[in-house]
């Protein structure tokens, strides 16, 4: 059992909703986003993705491109992510997920880039443009490291393809509830409800949905039909709200209560 | 010299890649999972197309009478005298509607995207050719058409802009990152992710995840057949070289493809050199790359030792790309195809040789391909034959040209 799998299993006992909170590494810097991860922790998230910058995010909307561009331009990169973390592990309870593109872990290289993350305490990794039929060497490397493969599943996803990444993947499924980019919006889309039905009828894997969700509704209302809610561009926007404040750790605890209230 | 008579045709389905969509290393479909089941209906939709023999009868009497194909073959007699006395022959796809190459894709995607019912085309431009391609094949065939474009190429190929506009096409201003192709790219990419439900993204150059880099090649493909046919009617004999310029590397892979089992022609691609071969200032992939995953691709592209892109720099918006299409990677790798680079100053050269020695001005981006013909036609001598592909017409380049020259021509 690795430490997401008992996580979701914990949820599951509970009978509570969980929440992944992702926030982009490195951002407004490394100190003061080690700060964030604390306090995105001490606030309850059952999951932390720490979103790796990357120079061209293409799945991603404005607010998490201009996130991306802070850490990057603190001097962020794989690297001192993967020492942010090993830095934080020892004081945070929750799993974490690396978040991320391709190109920055291909280029560490595969093997090294796996290794790494375990020495680090990662618990699980999403690689964003690395669907299962790409993945192979990855998820390879992953399973020898003992790391979980997080796979995406979309509206878009077909059965047979659910069926693929619930086999290959570990930890949880990723449910973009939603066509599109990140980013916060107004309502949980009639498409998540769908997607969790199908996802559902396939596989008992954990699922967490994502995509859009900003409110404790949100969450309320996904708990309906998956083990956890994903809230990342509304967590970042809090970040940038705050990132001159001194008490930008106490913003984020607090967003993070509220969340799971 | 005789001119053949020549009826447009193209090379489909003769080399494709492996089913996952490699060529040897190269290739892949690296796209965010929303966008697979996308990319895989495309190239169902894709290979039914090509065997459709109605499908391309239309796109033939498209290229015939639309866009006014075969482009002749020219001998470009005073260029060659000037390079060493090799013959040198120029494809000449500055002459199609609207000046450049990229209309024989945008007119074989967009009827493609017909078939599969989208009503609207999502396109990206780096000098704006594509996104002219783009919005005139929407024109005709009735879509909607959204072209990303990154802003600094907005102010350098400003001409293009307003002609996109008159085609009705919006064009959105991209100023995330470089604000040049990649960031259009990003952005188009974005997009489609968010539309993918009714709109069809006619990606320009032979990029991409797979299908792309397959149908935007066979789609070129033409230029490479008509090109093969009127070498060997015009010289009786196939070329030594094969010149064309490579940004994304469609214009190249177009005419590339009809010579690859031609052992003896050797295949030459002209990156960008810009203003100097180090970080930041340049676009020549195969100098100063490695290998990585953008895009959508595995190939070779300009990266930091942390694998984030790195800026590019050339006097060519069109060239100005960070990543190489990966049939041009894996043609390097198994050494059938070489890579030269012309930096700014001799494409600006090259510009104003030929049309002082041709009465032609090249698009800034084929100026690459010319600036290569000097050193090539002296190794080659009097007995060479040389075929550079002037992928388009200079027109869009004036202002910028006379900016940089201070007004001097």
């Amino acid at each position: 059992m690795s430490r997401l799998d008992d996580t979701f299993a914990r949820l599951r006992a509970e009978h509570r909703t969980g929440l992944v909170a992702y926030v982009t590494a490195g951002d407004p810097d490394l100190a003061r986003s080690a700060e964030v991860i604390r306090a995105v922790d001490r606030g309850g998230a059952d999951v932390i993705e720490l979103g790796v910058p990357f120079s061209d995010p293409l799945a991603d909307g404005p607010v998490i491109q201009r996130a991306t561009e802070r850490a990057l331009a603190a001097g962020t990169t794989l690297a001192k992510v993967l020492e942010l973390a090993a830095g934080l592990r020892a004081d945070v309870a929750a799993p974490l997920v690396l978040f991320t593109y391709a190109n920055p872990m291909v280029r560490m290289g595969i093997p090294a880039f796996a290794r790494r993350a375990r020495e680090a305490g990662i618990d699980g990794v999403l690689v964003l443009d690395l669907p299962p039929e790409e993945a192979g060497e990855a998820r390879t490397a992953f399973v020898g490291e003992g790391l979980d493969t997080i796979f995406l599943l979309s509206p878009t996803t077909s059965v047979e393809r659910i069926r693929r990444a619930a086999e290959l993947g570990g930890g949880f499924l990723y449910g973009i509830s939603r066509l599109g980019v990140t980013g916060a919006r107004a309502d949980v889309a009639d498409s998540a409800e769908s997607l969790a039905a199908r996802v559902r009828a396939e596989t008992t894997r954990p699922l967490a949905l994502g995509f859009g969700f900003s409110r404790p509704e949100h969450l309320r209302a996904v708990g309906q039909w998956a083990d956890a809610a994903v809230v990342g561009s509304a967590l970042v926007q809090v970040v940038a709200d705050h990132a001159g404040n001194p008490d930008l750790g106490g913003e984020v605890e607090r967003y993070v209560r509220w969340l799971r209230s | 010299m005789t001119t053949p008579t020549i009826v447009p045709t193209h090379n489909f389905g003769t080399r494709d890649p492996d089913a996952r969509g490699y060529f040897g290393a190269f290739g892949g479909r690296f796209v965010p999972e929303t966008l697979v089941s996308a990319v895989e209906a495309l190239t169902d939709a894709y290979v039914a197309a090509r065997r459709d023999p109605a499908f391309r009868a239309e796109l033939t009497r498209l290229l015939v009478h639309y866009v006014g194909r075969p482009t002749p073959l020219w001998e470009a007699a005073r260029l060659g005298a000037a390079s060493g006395g090799a013959r040198v022959f120029l494809k000449r796809e500055d002459l199609t509607h609207t000046g450049a190459h990229k209309i024989n894709n945008a007119l074989g995607q967009a009827l493609l995207a017909k078939r599969m019912g989208a009503k609207r085309l999502i396109a990206e431009t780096g000098a704006g050719q594509h996104g002219v391609a783009s919005a005139t094949a929407a024109a005709l065939l009735g879509l909607e058409c959204v072209v990303y474009m990154g802003t600094e190429d907005m102010a350098r190929q400003a001409l293009n802009v307003f002609r996109m506009r008159l085609l009705g096409a919006e064009v959105r201003g991209v100023d995330s990152g470089s604000a040049t192709l990649k960031d259009a790219i990003n952005e188009a990419m974005r997009d489609w992710v968010a539309s993918v439900a009714d709109s069809y993204y006619l990606l320009g150059s032979a990029l991409g995840p797979h299908p792309y880099p397959l149908m935007v090649r066979e789609f070129q493909s033409v230029i490479g057949q008509e090109a093969r046919a009127q070498i060997l009617a015009q010289a009786g004999r196939l070329p030594d070289a094969v010149v064309a310029s490579v940004g994304g590397g469609s214009n190249a892979m177009g005419i590339f493809d009809a010579f690859v089992d031609d052992a003896g022609v050797r295949l030459i691609g002209v990156e960008a050199g810009g203003e100097a071969i180090t970080i930041g200032r340049h676009a020549a992939r195969f100098a100063g790359g490695a290998e990585g995953v953008f895009q959508g691709t595995r190939t070779w592209l300009l990266q930091d030792d942390d694998g984030n892109v790195t800026a590019t720099h050339s006097v060519s918006a069109g060239l100005d790309y960070a990543a190489v299409g990966p049939e041009h990677a894996w043609l390097q790798s198994t050494g059938r195809a070489e890579y030269a680079w012309a930096d700014d100053r001799a494409a600006l050269a090259a510009f104003e040789s030929l049309a002082r020695l041709e009465g032609i001005v090249p698009a800034l981006e084929s100026a690459h391909a010319v600036a290569h013909v000097a050193a090539l036609g002296r190794e080659l001598g009097p007995g060479g034959v040389i075929v550079v592909n002037l992928s388009g017409r200079g027109d869009k380049d004036v202002q910028s040209v006379a900016n940089l020259t201070g007004g001097r021509a």
